[in-house]
This record gives structure tokens, sequence and C-alpha cells, in this order.
């Protein structure tokens, strides 16, 4: 600010008026103003340079998707391959395997794990004893904090063939004979799906509560001396106010289908499951890390990131022209 | 929302609904809370009977013997002493570095602010995935080192757009003084902003610290020296590859004939889980706030 008001100055002064200034006074004009903050200029820089070298540089590694590298030979010394390494994949028999997989999961995370949050916060806000709120929420945020090796350790306790599920199930009639059911693949999806909802349930209606207090008492006070009961309030009001937070949780969830919660099924596949647990993240650590193939499973986490953007684009642009509401 | 209610009467049908309502929620409540219940039962139950089964509502021999093993355990100890130097360091050097580098962005007259942010944004949506991050950390010779832990988890740009909302509503009136009185940008900071910031600092510390606390990751793949494994790694070789019968031995030589591997294990996972279910009901406030503003601002 000071510096034009002093060119301003000598320009009357002089009696040369001129437009903009030149490029040798802008350059001038940026310099002081870098180095009168060089303090924070450091703080931030040092932000970007550990996106550099964390974000940017794995980013630059993808080029490995492209090439066969291995371990004798930098990055820009392995050959050029082009497509083989997608080509392989798509040819590989764990290809369809490892779709069904991720993709059965997620879509019956999402048709199922996506609503319950918000039926859950919407019960939540209904009930009309402060205390109890707040004990129903506190309890149920603490499964968020276990880890997924803690739960999975709980799993594997309840679900083998001497565990508590074999108990109710056996003392319910359900089943005759006791089973590991961890052991069978057909059952895996059905773990991690309520593993998940029990893990998340309460932590994934943190926003949706919040979008909730957030609407204007006013609008409640006129539908009540309207006539409206509760569920119509309900309906009417509250739902509707909280879809475009709905709408954004939604479009970040369509484009996640494709991941899967790595944490919680490293931990609960084993060689039994695998028929059922072989997901894409599961498969580009087996084949990147224990067996080393990195261009391989480079190439197949790439074309996981690059479908994941589509969805991502498709979903937003869907939204918006159905609801006007968007991330971006 | 709630007095408004109360003022008018509730029809029948509002009265069955709220009666339901409630027991859904306890049965929510219920749900969430005996499998963390079973386990701690089991944990201090002589390990021996416990494999008769039939444990759900109180030990059937109390004892504690369970955890004099674990805590006797050297591996144990030394992953737990891993998992707690990795969440306090980890934890204070990543708010501190985050907080530095969201404070600079958040000053409208930083020059090249946009550009800063543009480069965090793109991050938010590539990313190189997972092997070339794992080249990545094996180039830079982080294997088998403690600072794993530490320098890749630095920063995080969603702590960032929580952080800098937080400071762009602080009065700017503070920060003039403060240069009045000749301190720098960095001095500021320190002084004036972290002070101010203790809510934000807390649910970053919190979200940083659980990640810290639960990660097991790290320790699989990018480190092989067992002295430098934390916790939950060790529980996770212990829970997915069934490597139980390397427990029994490990607690074989300094234990009686009641521990057995599976009744070590669960005590393990209570000592484990213990002091982040003591430290979150504290800080509830601070993380659905912090929550909010990343939903929105995300």
């Amino acid at each position: 600010m000071e510096v034009k008001v002093q060119r301003s100055v000598e320009q009357q002064d002089s009696g040369t008026i001129r437009e903009k200034p030149t490029k040798k006074e802008k350059y001038k004009k940026i310099k002081k103003t870098i180095i009168s903050q060089k303090y924070l200029q450091v703080m931030a820089l040092l932000g970007v340079v550990w996106m550099f070298v964390f974000n940017y540089i794995p980013m630059y590694g993808l080029i490995i998707a492209f090439k066969e590298y291995s371990v004798i030979k930098t990055i820009s010394e392995a050959p050029w391959v082009g497509l083989m390494q997608f080509k392989e994949f798509l040819q590989d028999d764990n290809f369809w395997i490892v779709l069904k997989n991720t993709l059965g999961i997620s879509l019956i995370k999402l048709l199922i794990g996506f609503p319950l949050p918000i039926i859950f916060a919407l019960l939540l806000n209904e009930l009309t004893s402060l205390k109890l709120k707040k004990a129903v929420q506190t309890i149920s945020y603490l499964p968020h904090f276990i880890s997924w090796v803690v739960l999975g350790g709980i799993l594997t306790t309840w679900l083998a063939d001497i565990g508590v599920i074999n108990d109710i199930l056996l003392g319910l009639g359900v089943i005759s004979e006791r089973t590991n059911f961890l052991a069978e693949p057909d059952n895996f999806w059905t773990i991690i799906i309520l593993s998940d909802i029990w893990k998340e349930l309460g932590w994934s209606a943190i926003i949706y509560l919040a979008a909730i207090a957030g609407v204007s008492t006013e609008l409640y006070e006129s539908a009540t001396i309207d006539g409206a009961n509760r569920f119509q309030k309900m309906w009417y009001i509250t739902l509707p106010s909280i879809r475009p937070t709905i709408t954004i949780l939604f479009i970040l969830a369509v484009s996640g289908v494709l991941n899967s919660n790595f944490d919680q099924i490293l931990i609960l596949r084993n060689s039994l499951n695998e028929s059922a647990s072989n997901v894409i993240d599961i498969y580009v650590y087996q084949m990147g890390i224990q067996n080393a193939r990195y261009s391989y499973a480079t190439a197949v986490g790439l074309l996981k990131a690059i479908i994941a953007f589509i969805l991502l684009l498709s979903a937003n642009k869907i939204t918006k022209k159905l609801s006007g509401t968007s991330l971006f | 929302m709630f007095k408004l209610f109360k003022r008018n009467r509730r029809t029948t049908s509002e009265y069955i609904f709220d009666n339901v309502n409630i027991m859904i929620m306890l049965f929510v409540c219920a749900i969430t809370l005996y499998p963390i219940w079973y386990v701690v039962v089991n944990s201090l139950n002589d390990g021996v009977d416990a494999m008769r089964g039939g444990i759900y509502w109180w030990p059937r021999e109390f004892t504690i013997e369970n955890y004099k093993a674990v805590f006797q355990t050297q591996g144990i100890l030394t992953s737990f002493g891993v998992t707690i130097a990795k969440t306090v360091i980890g934890t204070l050097t990543h708010v501190f570095f985050t907080a530095m580098v969201a404070y600079a962005i958040s000053r409208r007259d930083l020059y090249g602010r946009k550009l800063y942010m543009m480069i965090g944004i793109i991050t938010m949506f590539f990313s190189g995935g997972l092997i070339p991050y794992f080249l990545l950390i094996r180039d830079i010779g982080l294997f088998d080192n403690f600072l794993v832990y530490i320098i890749p988890t630095l920063f995080n740009f969603f702590h960032l757009i929580i952080l800098v909302s937080f400071f762009r509503e602080l009065p700017a009136s503070l920060e003039e003084a403060a240069k009045i009185d000749g301190a720098n940008d960095f001095m500021i900071f320190i002084k004036v902003i972290i002070p101010l910031s203790m809510p934000v600092i807390a649910t970053i510390a919190l979200f940083q610290g659980v990640y810290q606390w639960n990660d097991y990751f790290a320790g699989v793949i990018f480190v092989n020296n067992p002295d430098l494994q934390p916790i939950q790694t060790y529980l996770y070789k212990i829970v997915a590859e069934s490597s139980s019968n390397q427990m029994i031995t490990a607690a074989g030589t300094v234990t009686s004939k009641t521990v057995t591997s599976q009744s070590i294990k669960l005590a393990t996972m209570v000592v484990t889980t213990l002091p982040i279910m003591l430290v979150y009901p504290f800080l509830q406030k601070y993380f659905v706030k912090g929550m909010l503003i990343g939903s929105v601002k995300g």
C-alpha cells in the first residue's frame, strides 16, 4: 500500500503520468512484499516443500505404471512399456474377482451404511431428554476411537467356532452346528458391512446432527402454529433442510465406491475367505508390496484412481442437475 | 426446540414414538457397549477357565494375572513405548507444523496465497497411491526408522483447512498490537495465535493423536525391527497372522498356568484402547465443532 501512494505522489510531481507500472517496478514491488513478510513466506513454503515431497513426488512416481520398474534400476532408467501393465490387469483372472468384491461391498455399504446415520441423527434429534441425547451421542462415538486392529481382535474372538455369535445363533436355532464364520467367504461381506456400521454409525451422524442444529427454530415455530405434528416437521422441515449436507456426502460416497476400508479388510481377511475379501486395495498391496511387482500394482492403483475421479465428476454433475447442490 | 415440544401436549402417536425411539437408542447403546464389556470381563478372567466359554456378564474366576503378564512381556512393553513416543512426538510436531503453515496461509496479505492453496487443493483430489508412496519412503531412507512415524505425518491439508477457517475468525487487532511491539510473524504465531487457538488445536491434536495411536499399517510395511513396532502392529500380527503361539512362549516364561494367549490378547486390547476411551469424552465438544468446520469448508 505504502509503495503505491509514494509512486503516485512522485508521478504527479514529475508530471509524467503512467497508467501501469513497468515490469521492473512490479517485480521490485513483489520483492519488497516478499521480503517484508519473509517469516510468513518461510512458514508457508515449509508446507509447500512437505507437499512437494510427500504428495507430488509420488504423483510423479505414477509413471512407473507405464514402465517395467524393478529394484535394480531407478525410475527414469526403467524401460517404457506403454499400457502393458494395464492390459495385463484387465486380462488377469483376478480382475473380475477384485472388481466384484470391491463394488459389491461398496454398493451394499452405500445402500445400507449411507442412510443409517441420517436416520440415527433424525431419531437422536427427536429425543426429548437432553441428558439421554448427550449420553447416547457420547456412547455412539466410542467405537470410532477403537482401532481396526482391536476390533479385528474382538471379531475374530466372537466369530470363532467357540465364540459368542455361534452361542447366540445356536441358542436361537438359526444354525445347527458351530462354524468359524471368518473361514467362510459367504459371510465375509456381511461381517465387513455390519462391523463398519457398528464402528462408524455414531461418528457419521455428527455432521447430520450439526446440520440439524443449524436449522432455524423459527421454521419449527411457525410450523407448530400451523398445526404440524412432529413427524410432519421432521419430514417437511428437518429433512429438506439437511438435504445439501446429504447431497455432498452422497457425492463423496459415490466417488469412493472403489475404495474399500483397507485397514478393516486387511485385518479380517485370510486365505480361506480370499475369494470374497480380495478387493482392489488389498490386491495392490499384495502385488506391489508383498510380491514387489511395483509397476503392475501402480497401474492397478492408477486405473482405480482414474475411475474414481470420473465417478466423482459424474456424481457431482448429476446431483447438480437434480438438486442444485454440488461439491464444486 | 425441546421446550417447544414439551409445551404442547403429546398426541398418542407421538407418545408411542417417543418411547419406541428411546428403546431404539438404548438398544444402539447396548449393542455398542456390550462387545467392549465382553472383552473387559474376559480379560479379567482366568485364561484357562475362560476357554470353557460362557463368560458374558461378569468374570467367573476373577484375576489380574493377564494384565500382569501384559506388563511383564518385553515385546509388549517395547511396543507400548513406541506407540506412546510416536503419539506424543507425532501429534505435537503435526499440530505445530500444520498450524504454522495454516497461519501463514490464513493471512490475506500473504503473497502467493492462492498458489499455495491451489497446490494443497490438488493433493486432495490426486495422489500417487500406495506403491509410489512406498517407494518414496524407501528411497528417502525412512525404512526401519522411527522418523517414518513422524515426518510423513507432519502435515495434513484437511487439518489445514480447519485451522485456516479458525484463524480467520481471530481479531486482527491483537496481531497488529504485537506487530507494533516489534514482534515478527513467527513470534506472533507462537505468542498470540497459538494461545488463542486452543479449541481448534485440541481438535486437531485429538484427530492426529487417535490416528497415531491407532495406525498399524506404517508399522507393517515400513518397519521390520520389532523394537520399532507400535502396539497396534504387534496386535495386528497376533490377530491377522494368528501367530498366537509366539505370544504364549513370550508370556509363558513369566507367568503362571492361568494365562493363555487369548487372555493376554484381550488384556492387551484393553490396555491399548483404554487411554483413548478416557480422553475422548472430554474433548467431545471440540471435535464436533472441528468436524463441522471440516465438512463445511471441505
